[in-house]
């Protein structure tokens, strides 16, 4: 039992993550909070990769004398790559957030849907 | 300069996207994204033809040789996509001009064409690579500049449209990242065909189920399969015309053929058919969509959000030759998706003319305009008639081999299905057609401008597609050969 959990915390920590930041997108009201919410549900995904990398005893991926066993460098870049594409999608998501505001004078999803739902 | 040609295919818009922010005059800017498109269409078009006259082509970027560094790979599905996006790219760039120019603010523009040479670098990446995260790079590029093309719309709903699809694209690759992480973690590569290698032995594992489950829905939300397609028809509608022609005609094609590429060479055909119920489950997904989507359509009013439901409902047909687990389908879906391209971009493109003249796409503001401009109209007609599926248009054949290979697999009751959804088709493309014919103009609203015939730069692209469908409607044995011969390869024979 505390294998299962305490062994694994990693992933519950991972799968804790990946949930909130799925169930703040789903149930956005406000449209910023959508954006947060994604941000959290990418950085689960991160943690995850990074997780998988560690390899038990080894030291940090970085030639050095008296050391044999290193981490997995791989999924560290594949997650820089990954970030920069989270930090992307943040600023193109938030640049639309403020020509949002300006168009509809609001960022609420309800609101925004109603209008869109009048005109 | 031949043997640099795969690298090429996506460098070459990729750099003259940056170079688009240094030209900041529209016209100038214009001419320079054309002649972009046209060279990268004319690569395309010299690759298709190296690899139909002999063996899929292999470059190892950077020479690192595969597995450890990333491969582009060549064979006939991807050369018929590659040849896809960038056609329909280069015919849109005349298109763009007065279009583009009328609907985007003139100091926007160069940006505008900044995004579209990004997005076709991206959707280009996609097609041509042989890794896994390459793939992910590349989904995330072509997606990011989609949703600011898409945001470029007149009305403020563009926005709006915009950020949802954001918010559901950016779901869906990262279930996508997911998976390949969990593929990744047991197998210790990322090249797509070392993957089938290594995961063959490891297909009963319940990572392989987790990862395999995260990539279906992941690139499910990108190609628009049945529930996941929420996105799509605001961001068809509200986006600029150019945009919905690019859009409409090669983002969700290339998701699907990244979702054939992971299912065919990465899990493998006895693992989706067999072990897993991915025909019974593509099949409902497609029939629902059809089926739904076609009815959504009818009741629209507004021309491009009926064309928008119509494309959800397109993709049904091509899950549908994927479920039926045979050559014959598989080959169908891919016609489909060649046919597809030419005639919903076709069919965007006439809109794209009528909404130049009258400023809407709203049928109200359409009755009657068939008199004012006959030629827009009568491609639109002809598009329609692809889209439903006429003999002597392109959209035939990929009926023709869709109901083919329902009959052969014995599923008699798919082949009535396809048929019967054709029909329903032929009612909301009537609408359209009804009223552009057979109302009279005093219907529109009043303040409408008198409209004229679309300028020639917008009216020979729409033509030049049109004819294309007529001519792939009565002379498909290109299409067919490299379509037969991709479904060879994918389903396991190589080529």
């Amino acid at each position: 039992m505390t294998d299962l959990i305490v062994g694994l915390y990693n992933y519950w920590i991972v799968i804790i993550l990946m949930m909130v930041g799925f169930y703040i997108v789903m149930s956005r009201q406000n449209l910023v909070k959508s954006l947060i919410g994604l941000n959290i549900f990418q950085t689960s995904v991160f943690i995850l990769y990074i997780t998988l990398g560690k390899v038990t005893g080894g030291t940090a991926p970085i030639l050095e004398k008296g050391f044999k066993l290193y981490s997995n460098p791989l999924p560290h870049v594949l997650i820089l790559t990954a970030i920069v594409v989270g930090v992307s999608t943040t600023a193109l998501g938030l640049a639309l957030v403020v020509r949002i505001k300006e168009a509809y004078g609001t960022i609420e999803e309800n609101e925004i849907n109603r209008m869109d739902n009048e005109s | 300069m031949l043997a640099h040609l795969p690298v090429l295919q996506v460098i070459l818009p990729l750099i003259a996207a940056p170079v688009c922010i240094l030209l900041r005059r529209a016209t100038l800017v214009w001419l320079f994204a054309t002649i972009v498109c046209v060279l990268t269409f004319a690569i395309s078009v010299v690759l298709l033809v190296q690899v139909m006259g002999g063996e899929p082509i292999r470059y190892e970027l950077g020479n690192w040789v595969a597995p450890w560094g990333i491969v582009y790979v060549v064979d006939s599905v991807s050369a018929l996509i590659l040849v896809i996006v960038s056609g329909i790219a280069a015919v849109a760039m005349p298109f763009a001009l007065r279009s583009a120019a009328s609907e985007i603010e003139p100091d926007r523009l160069y940006l505008f064409y900044t995004m579209y040479l990004l997005c076709l670098a991206g959707l280009l990446g996609i097609a041509i690579t042989g890794d896994a995260f390459n793939l992910f790079v590349f989904l995330e590029i072509s997606s990011l500049s989609s949703y600011t093309l898409i945001s470029l719309g007149r009305n403020r709903k563009a926005l709006h449209a915009a950020f949802q699809y954001l918010v559901m694209g950016t779901i869906g690759a990262t279930l996508y990242l997911i998976g390949i992480g969990l593929l990744y973690a047991l197998t210790g590569t990322l090249n797509m065909a070392d993957l089938g290698v290594r995961l063959a032995p490891l297909l009963d594992s319940r990572i392989t189920l987790a990862a395999f489950g995260f990539i279906v829905v992941g690139l499910g939300l990108k190609l628009a399969m049945f529930p996941l397609h929420l996105w799509l028809p605001n961001a068809y509608t509200h986006s600029p015309s150019v945009v919905s022609v690019f859009l409409a005609g090669t983002a969700t094609k290339v998701s699907l053929y990244a979702l054939l590429r992971i299912l065919y060479d990465v899990f493998g055909v006895r693992f989706d058919f067999e072990q897993q119920p991915m025909s019974a489950l593509f099949a409902i997904v497609a029939v629902a969509g059809l089926v739904i989507c076609s009815l959504v359509a009818m009741y629209q009013q507004n021309v491009k959000r009926i064309l928008a439901f119509s494309s959800v409902a397109q993709i049904g047909y091509m899950l549908l030759g994927v479920a039926f687990a045979t050559a014959a389908g598989l080959q169908a879906s891919l016609l489909h998706i060649f046919n597809h391209a030419l005639l919903k971009s076709g069919l965007f493109l006439a809109v794209g003319c009528l909404v130049l003249r009258t400023g809407s796409s709203q049928l109200a503001n359409l009755s009657g305009i068939a008199r004012e401009m006959p030629w827009t109209m009568a491609a639109f007609v002809v598009c329609g008639l692809s889209l439903i599926g006429v003999p002597a248009t392109a959209g035939f054949i990929s009926k023709w081999y869709l109901v083919s290979a329902a009959i052969e697999k014995g599923w008699w009751p798919f082949a009535a299905l396809i048929v019967a959804t054709s029909l329903l088709a032929v009612i909301y493309i009537w609408r359209v057609i009804e009223v552009a014919y057979f109302r009279p103009a005093s219907d529109r609203p009043a303040g409408s401008p008198p409209a004229t015939e679309a300028p020639l730069s917008m009216l020979v692209p729409t033509w030049i597609i049109a004819a294309a469908n007529i001519w792939f409607g009565l002379d498909a044995s290109a299409p067919a050969a490299i379509t037969a011969r991709a479904a060879k390869a994918l389903m396991g024979a190589g080529g």
